[in-house]
């Protein structure tokens, strides 16, 4: 089953000048189509302004197609009528976490979307409880949002989404303003949503070691689908990538180096292991500490 | 000459029941000329520490002295420190207000009382060095990329003609390219002038590429403060406190640790590649 489809969806906007005349139109999505199936987990890559967070947007019905149909889960997103539905199974995460927390308290926040919804209060406060602790931050649900961490904070951000009971979750640029840490932390907690609850997660992102577990990578450029496959797929062309402003994570990187000065090993290394098991090293038994 | 911090403590609401102490008793000496990287954890004090440097705030003990001179004796020249010590903000590109690029670089200098010939003078250069072409100067700075409406802010404050200059992640939310296009032009920024650079940054493979000193910020003191490869040795303790080696570090453990016998102390890919070559090429010499 698709969770989305995409279908030649194309999205226009007007710019206007100062005086609001009309100045130009651009295409920010440009005849896209693309099938997501329930329980996957994609990646979209982009650099900035290839389209990424437009096309994102229209997942759960902030943007509408100007051309084309989305269909999530089956709903059209362009008709009124499924607008609410879409936006409960399609949950959205941005990037500052600061900007999508208003509750003095993380459970309150946390509780503030299926209260919305109509739920009855008892049910709130178990999906509150469920829900922090499918992000690991039920420990924390007394306190106030304003004094966790980043990485803490959107994980009450994706805690909020989760107990709207979605199919799917989109992360935009989730980790961009994080420490290390809140970077792990956040995508561990997506790993495990998707994992556990089955939950579909689209991450957008700029740092490329973080989707090297995704099930299919897709990367935009100038409104289009421009690479499309497996992590490995898509990391075994570094030089593309790189005319499309993206990289690659650094194993990868430096395994490509590898290749290039005439070692034997294959293009789409994703981790370190698998870099030393190519280069003819493998783990040892019993493993040895380092010295 | 340099700025000198000399047991530098900061306190948050001092005598309140928030009372937070956000700097301990920090001393450091930050000479001219070279290129700092600043990390730490969110929280850990590193904001609290650069908005010191310019005098945004005072210290709630101990002193800040700029080429000598205490910043916050009652005579000093607190505006002129300002556009000395240049500080660019997480995100600079939500300050722009300009109708215009060039106009928007040229706020800074004409603030500081310049004439107008030298103020445009400037911002030109300005503009020049961060790598923006003629073509965009008369544009609306909101019409610009992500990437370029940065590079516009960054302009505004090297228009300033700083002599040490503060940038707080000035790589957040980018894509990887324009990444590398704003730190190789502050790096070749600060060869061609010889500025001082504190790059604060949550990128330890950026920090690795291009800094030559890492100060470590945790809990409001300077844990760690050296070239980088003596600073990522220490990926243990810096995993504890949120952060981590470059992932190039990782690599080369793993493979020592599984007998390619690499230097387990390289924090770029240029130096693994070359380590690594070497070491294959040494195998194979031996067989």
């Amino acid at each position: 089953m698709d969770i989305i489809k995409a279908r030649d969806l194309v999205f226009e906007y007007i710019r206007r000048d100062e005086e609001g005349n009309v100045d130009g139109i651009t295409r920010a999505v440009d005849q896209v189509s693309l099938d997501v199936k329930q329980g996957d987990f994609v990646a979209i890559l982009g650099h900035n302004g290839s389209g990424k967070s437009t096309l994102a947007k229209h997942i759960n019905a902030i943007l509408y197609p100007t051309e084309g149909t989305l269909l999530v889960d089956g709903k059209d997103t362009s008709k009124e009528e499924n607008l609410w539905a879409i936006r409960q199974e399609a949950g959205m995460v941005f990037q500052n976490p600061d900007n999508q927390i208003i509750g003095q308290v993380v459970e309150e926040d946390v509780g503030f979307g299926p209260e919305n919804l109509g739920v009855p209060t008892e049910e709130i406060w178990q999906r509150v409880e469920e829900s922090l602790k499918a992000v690991g931050m039920y420990e924390f649900r007394k306190h106030s949002p304003n004094k966790l961490s980043g990485g803490q904070k959107q994980r009450v951000s994706i805690a909020g989404v989760i107990a709207m009971h979605p199919k799917c979750i989109i992360l935009d640029e989730p980790t961009a303003m994080l420490d290390p840490n809140g970077r792990r932390e956040v995508i561990r907690a997506a790993r495990a949503l998707n994992h556990v609850e089955e939950i579909t997660i689209i991450l957008i992102t700029h740092y490329m070691e973080e989707i090297i577990h995704a099930n299919k990578v897709f990367v935009m450029d100038k409104g289009k689908i421009a690479m499309e496959g497996t992590p490995r797929e898509i990391f075994s062309r570094v030089e593309e990538l790189k005319a499309l402003r993206l990289d690659v994570p650094q194993v990868t990187l430096l395994a490509h180096e590898l290749r290039k000065s005439g070692l034997a090993i294959p293009e789409g290394i994703l981790t370190r292991e698998e870099l030393a098991d190519a280069l003819g090293f493998p783990r040892q038994m019993p493993r040895r500490e380092g010295n | 000459m340099s700025i000198i911090l000399d047991h530098v403590s900061h306190v948050y609401e001092q005598g309140t029941a928030m009372e937070y102490a956000a700097l301990k008793d920090i001393s450091l000496v930050l000479p001219d000329g070279q290129f700092i990287g600043l990390i730490g954890h969110t929280g850990s004090g590193k904001s609290t520490l650069v908005q010191h440097l310019n005098g945004l705030l005072a210290p709630t003990g101990g002193n800040i002295y700029y080429n000598g001179a205490d910043i916050h004796e009652k005579d000093y020249n607190k505006k002129e420190l300002r556009s000395k010590v240049g500080l660019v903000f997480q995100y600079p590109e939500h300050q722009l207000f300009e109708i215009d690029v060039f106009s928007d670089v040229c706020f800074g200098p004409k603030n500081l009382g310049l004439d107008k010939k030298e103020t445009e003078l400037r911002a030109y250069a300005a503009l020049k060095q961060v790598g923006l072409g003629d073509e965009y100067f008369y544009q609306s700075p909101f019409d610009l990329s992500g990437g370029q409406k940065r590079r516009v802010a960054i302009a505004g404050v090297l228009a300033m003609k700083p002599e040490v200059l503060i940038l707080d992640e000035p790589t957040a939310g980018l894509d990887p390219k324009g990444r590398d296009e704003i730190l190789d032009q502050i790096a070749r920024l600060r060869e061609e002038t010889g500025i001082t650079v504190i790059l604060v940054s949550h990128s330890m493979e950026d920090v690795a590429k291009y800094v030559d000193r890492i100060i470590v910020m945790n809990r409001g003191q300077a844990i760690f403060d050296d070239v980088p490869r003596e600073v990522f040795r220490h990926y243990k303790e810096l995993e504890a406190i949120g952060l981590a080696a470059p992932q190039v570090t990782y690599i080369v453990r793993e493979l020592r640790e599984r007998g390619l016998p690499v230097d387990t102390d390289i924090t770029t890919i240029e130096e693994a590649k070359r380590a690594i070559l070497k070491a294959v090429g040494d195998r194979e010499a031996g067989k």
